[in-house]
């Protein structure tokens, strides 16, 4: 009951957000960080909960992009109908990249997707007739204001979060997990344990495709050295959740918001505070973050939450 | 018509013989003993059955039909359950949720996957341990738990691999009740042991093999007094 006293309040303010805080900055700010929460708990469904690490989550983000754009500079309709289409468009690609990766486990399978994000960005880069190359696709913004963009990505980011939950407490969340825990042991349990990690990959490519597609609709302009990035989306992911905590419903959005901010703090020189040269220095920043979960908070901000409470607020066991 | 029909098993690793023309039956109802030295082939014959990997040559026939080449998750769901030598438990989940997992193999609802994995629970005495992670249990628990989730994919057929190893004399008392318990549910067994205790005490008839290939089959006594048997366990008698 506690709990869903927060979520009206939590609630309550996301909605109320744009109207008290009116800045266009902080708006974008907070579009971008939804949007992460998107990727970030569709990421965590594939590796955090069915244990397929994936590197290469910025296929399915730039496959919704691209399928967003290309409606609009080839079908010549608007790119919204991206929204409907870039969540399928994305599964089809998934189906794809199950059918070759799915065949590796563990740190291969990660070696593999990370391949594939690789190629589709040349892909993309040289199949100029369809995506433009690195001209990339540049559309007019829809709507001058940020603010239905942000009830947008608001809304998308509510229902992907809501959808996920939902799976998990069902009984693809069991096969899911168990897939994780012991793949062997779930096959002699009557799993097919090769129909519920692509099941996985589908709903995980869905959701990011979708995040994509939006993408391109708030930026109106996309091109493969973005969308198809490495560091920028497939490792941006997989940061987000691990820092959020990874295997929890909240992480992702937690970790989101926490990795957004810090990128926004550096790459500002902490709002023109600090020098110059700390703009460059959110990578390492990221790096030592996840240094200091990885030895100290594996859980996650979200899932180690009780050792925090312990630690930070000095508050009993 | 026997439940399971082993026929003339070969399996070979490159070139290694790994079981060598092993035929052997399981009737409805029966606890089937199958001992022999470390090595000679067990824990491979039961891999065999669930397809963990394929067979060189032979057959496996499972309530009259051939289960050879069928995928390990169907294999489960016609109804022979597994349990590992080497425990496999999930460890992150809970002891219920391990048996939950298991449950939804024949039901739908969690619902009915938690309170089909409540009931087995209890039936194997874990209940008070339910809530506990599955990596918390010491061996004995996580022993009865590889037994409880197979149990809850409701098999006729259930491959016991050294249940009772690493048991001490109480808990291993305690498993052999368990397992004649499974007996009298109506799951036949089948059962690789080493300790002589457990499998002398609870198995109809035993298979006996070494080196990969049958050396003597019969009931526990037949077994016990034949010279082929003393021999693989204990050694030549040449001092």
């Amino acid at each position: 009951m506690k709990k869903n006293r927060w979520m009206i309040i939590f609630g309550a303010l996301s909605l109320l957000f744009p109207l008290m805080v009116p800045s266009s900055y902080y708006l974008h700010l907070m579009i971008i960080a939804l949007m992460w929460v998107i990727i970030g708990s569709s990421w965590n469904l594939l590796a955090g909960y069915t244990g397929q690490v994936s590197f290469g989550h910025c296929i399915f983000f730039g496959v919704g992009a691209y399928t967003s754009g290309i409606l609009a500079t080839k079908l010549h309709i608007s790119a919204w109908w991206g929204l409907l289409f870039a969540g399928p468009a994305a599964m089809l690609v998934a189906l794809f990249v199950g059918w070759v990766c799915f065949r590796l486990r563990g740190p291969y399978f990660a070696l593999a997707t990370l391949a594939g994000g690789e190629i589709i960005r040349l892909i993309a880069t040289n199949w100029e007739s369809l995506t433009g190359g690195m001209v990339g696709i540049l559309i007019f913004q829809t709507f001058k204001s940020k603010l239905p963009y942000y009830y947008v990505v608001l809304a998308l980011a509510c229902l992907c979060i809501y959808l996920i939950k939902v799976i998990m407490k069902s009984k693809w969340g069991y096969y899911f997990v168990s897939i994780r825990e012991d793949q062997d042991a779930a096959e002699t349990l009557g799993i097919n344990t090769l129909l519920y990690k692509n099941i996985s990959l589908l709903i995980s490519a869905f959701f990011t495709g979708t995040a994509g597609a939006f993408y391109m609709n708030y930026m109106a302009f996309i091109d493969p050295q973005v969308v198809f990035s490495l560091h920028y989306i497939s490792v941006m992911a997989i940061l987000v959740s691990i820092v959020g905590g990874v295997a929890t419903i909240w992480g992702s959005a937690v970790g989101a918001f926490v990795m957004v901010g810090i990128q926004e703090m550096f790459r500002s020189s902490f709002f023109g505070l600090a020098p110059k040269w700390v703009s460059q220095a959110h990578a390492l920043v990221f790096g030592l973050l996840v240094i200091f979960v990885i030895m100290f908070l594996t859980n996650g901000i979200v899932g180690d939450w009780a050792k925090i409470k312990r630690y930070v607020f000095r508050m009993p066991r | 018509m026997p439940l399971l029909e082993i026929k003339n098993l070969k399996k070979t690793f490159g070139g290694l013989v790994a079981v060598n023309d092993i035929s052997l039956t399981v009737e409805k109802g029966e606890i089937m003993g199958l001992i022999g030295p470390n090595g000679s082939g067990k824990t491979t014959t039961f891999n065999c059955i669930m397809n963990v990997f394929p067979i060189t040559s032979g057959d496996i026939i499972f309530q009259g039909q051939s289960i050879k080449g069928a995928k390990t998750y169907n294999i489960c769901r016609q109804g022979i359950g597994r349990t590992f030598q080497i425990v496999k438990p999930l460890a992150r989940l809970s002891v219920l949720d391990n048996v939950t997992a298991a449950a939804f193999c024949r039901v739908n609802t969690i619902k009915e996957a938690r309170s089909e994995a409540e009931r087995i629970l209890e039936f194997c005495e874990l209940d008070k341990e339910k809530e506990k992670l599955a990596k918390s249990l010491p061996i004995g628990g996580r022993k009865r738990l590889e037994i409880a989730r197979a149990l809850a994919t409701k098999p006729s057929l259930l491959l016991l691999d050294e249940t009772a190893a690493g048991l001490n004399p109480s808990e291993a008392d305690a498993a052999i009740e368990l397992i004649k318990n499974i007996r009298n549910s109506g799951i036949s067994i089948l059962i690789i042991e080493h300790i002589m205790k457990v499998i002398m005490t609870i198995s109809d008839r035993i298979h006996v093999i070494n080196f990969g290939q049958t050396i003597t089959e019969g009931t526990p006594r037949e077994v016990a007094d034949n010279q082929e048997v003393i021999k693989a366990y204990l050694g030549d008698q040449s001092c």
